[in-house]
């Protein structure tokens, strides 16, 4: 049988270190191939770079919150972390305001 | 030399004019392009996988109604495979669960269904066919894939009054975006113009309440609102500036640089099947006509917002300036502009019981 999601149309779930964050139905980071880096969204299109790109990368459903955060402390050590924490949260929220993401517990 | 031309984003594939509804506002031109004319499945192909190499992300498959080609699985597949993100823009009517589950195997990213209202009665009349109950099968349908869904609903004076039940379908439905597109006067919607355009009354009313909708809805549902540019202040940036990001090709293969460029006279257009994508987008006459600024007039030519609207729509400034180079007449700085507030005038001091009666409509036919 055909696996079918039903994603229910209220509460896309909630920004916390432990949810799981994933792209929402209709959005999808164009191939490796493809320069630039860019997220495939209805009607719409955001061009990814550096953190932005190393974020959305992650987005899978399979990263915590929390893990993208040390993910990316590891990856810009030289920024303040707690400054890298704030600026990933900033960004998950915006990206659920966009419609672009759901997160999972 | 470096091209300085940017690349097209979106490839608007109007894949047929073939359509089971025969909306009085259709943007398809009067003049429809029969079967025998279409493209075939292998033409479509090579423009995909041009439009890919050209930079183009998206492909929005429209019609007509898409799903009257038979072929519609193989070019969901044949544009998904270079890259591009496919957007099927439907009526639902020839949708089955088989098909569906077809498109979506094949790679389809996203469904925009369209809806001419949110009761039976008026959808049927505006459609010119029993479509309303199909549709909200469709729904079903689509919530058990979960593929994401847009729904349009296109607003006019005959249903803006519905936008309340219009929400309560999208809300109770899997969508996570909703578009209320109030009518833009082109095509057959031209020719409708008197018989559609809202009262300034009714357009107060919805925006005001679609803002308080926004705001409850956000997170959750997207909704997007396109007022009528008639009663707007300053023009639409239309199709995001002529020949910048939007290519449309028709589905005898005229690659034009918006729905309604074929009114403009003497523009020639050129065909995919005669040259590569790219080679058109560069260089052909029609998109390069109004590319960029010099082509402006004024008050365009030194307008601090000639960067924003671009000077609004070229084919509106034909159909109601008589000149497709003037300023788009919806601007309050054109000089046509009070001929666009005497259509206004026309409608707002009319009589209700006039505005509201059942009007003769002429309903879009289907092309051989």
């Amino acid at each position: 049988m055909r696996s079918l999601r039903s994603p229910s149309p209220l509460g896309r779930g909630v920004c916390h270190l432990n949810s799981f964050p994933r792209l929402a139905p209709g959005c999808r980071l164009n191939e490796k191939t493809q320069q630039p880096r860019t997220l495939l969204m209805p009607e719409r299109a955001l061009r990814l770079n550096g953190p932005s790109l190393e974020i959305v990368e992650r987005c899978d459903g399979k990263h915590t919150v929390e893990q993208i955060i040390v993910d990316l402390q590891k990856i810009y050590s030289k920024a303040e972390p707690h400054k890298v924490e704030q600026d990933i949260l900033g960004y998950l929220n915006l990206l659920q305001k966009e419609r672009a993401l759901d997160f999972q517990l | 030399m470096t091209s300085t031309i940017p690349n097209p984003l979106a490839l608007i594939a109007e894949l047929t004019h073939r359509c089971p509804l025969h909306c009085v506002y259709c943007s398809n031109p009067l003049e429809l392009q029969s079967r025998t004319t279409e493209l075939t499945t292998e033409v479509w192909s090579r423009v995909f996988k041009e439009a890919a190499e050209a930079g183009v992300l998206q492909a929005d498959f429209t019609g007509g109604e898409p799903l009257a080609r038979p072929d519609i699985v193989e070019l969901v597949c044949a544009a998904r495979s270079p890259g591009l993100y496919v957007n099927l823009i439907t009526s639902g009517l020839p949708l089955d669960e088989a098909k569906l589950a077809a498109l979506v195997d094949a790679g389809l990213d996203h469904i925009q269904l369209s809806f001419q209202g949110a009761r039976e009665d008026t959808a049927n009349e505006i459609s010119g066919t029993k479509s309303h109950a199909q549709k909200l099968r469709v729904l079903e349908w689509l919530r058990q894939h979960g593929i994401a869904v847009t729904l349009n609903f296109v607003i006019h004076r005959r249903n803006i009054d519905q936008l309340e039940q219009m929400l309560a379908i999208a809300e109770s439905s899997c969508a996570t975006r909703i578009e209320f597109a109030n009518v833009q006067y082109y095509g057959w919607a031209f020719a409708n113009r008197e018989n559609l355009l809202p009262t300034r009354e009714q357009l107060n009313r919805s925006v005001e309440f679609l803002k308080r909708e926004q705001e409850r809805l956000q997170g959750k549902i997207r909704i997007e609102f396109v007022v009528p540019d008639y009663y707007a202040k300053y023009p639409k940036p239309c199709m995001g500036g002529w020949g910048r990001k939007l290519m449309l090709i028709t589905p005898s293969g005229d690659a034009l640089p918006c729905h309604a460029a074929q009114v403009i006279p003497g523009l020639a257009f050129e065909n995919v099947r005669d040259r590569s994508l790219h080679e058109i987008w560069e260089q052909s006459a029609a998109f390069q006509k109004f590319r960029g600024e010099a082509w402006m007039q004024e008050p365009c030519k030194t307008c601090d917002r000639r960067e924003l609207d671009f000077g609004g729509c070229r084919c509106q400034a034909w159909l109601l300036a008589g000149h497709a180079a003037a300023t788009d007449p919806v601007c309050s700085l054109s000089p046509i502009r009070p001929k666009v507030d005497a259509i206004l005038t026309g409608i707002n001091a009319a009589p209700p019981a006039q505005l509201f009666v059942k009007p003769a409509w002429l309903y879009r036919p289907n092309p051989a």
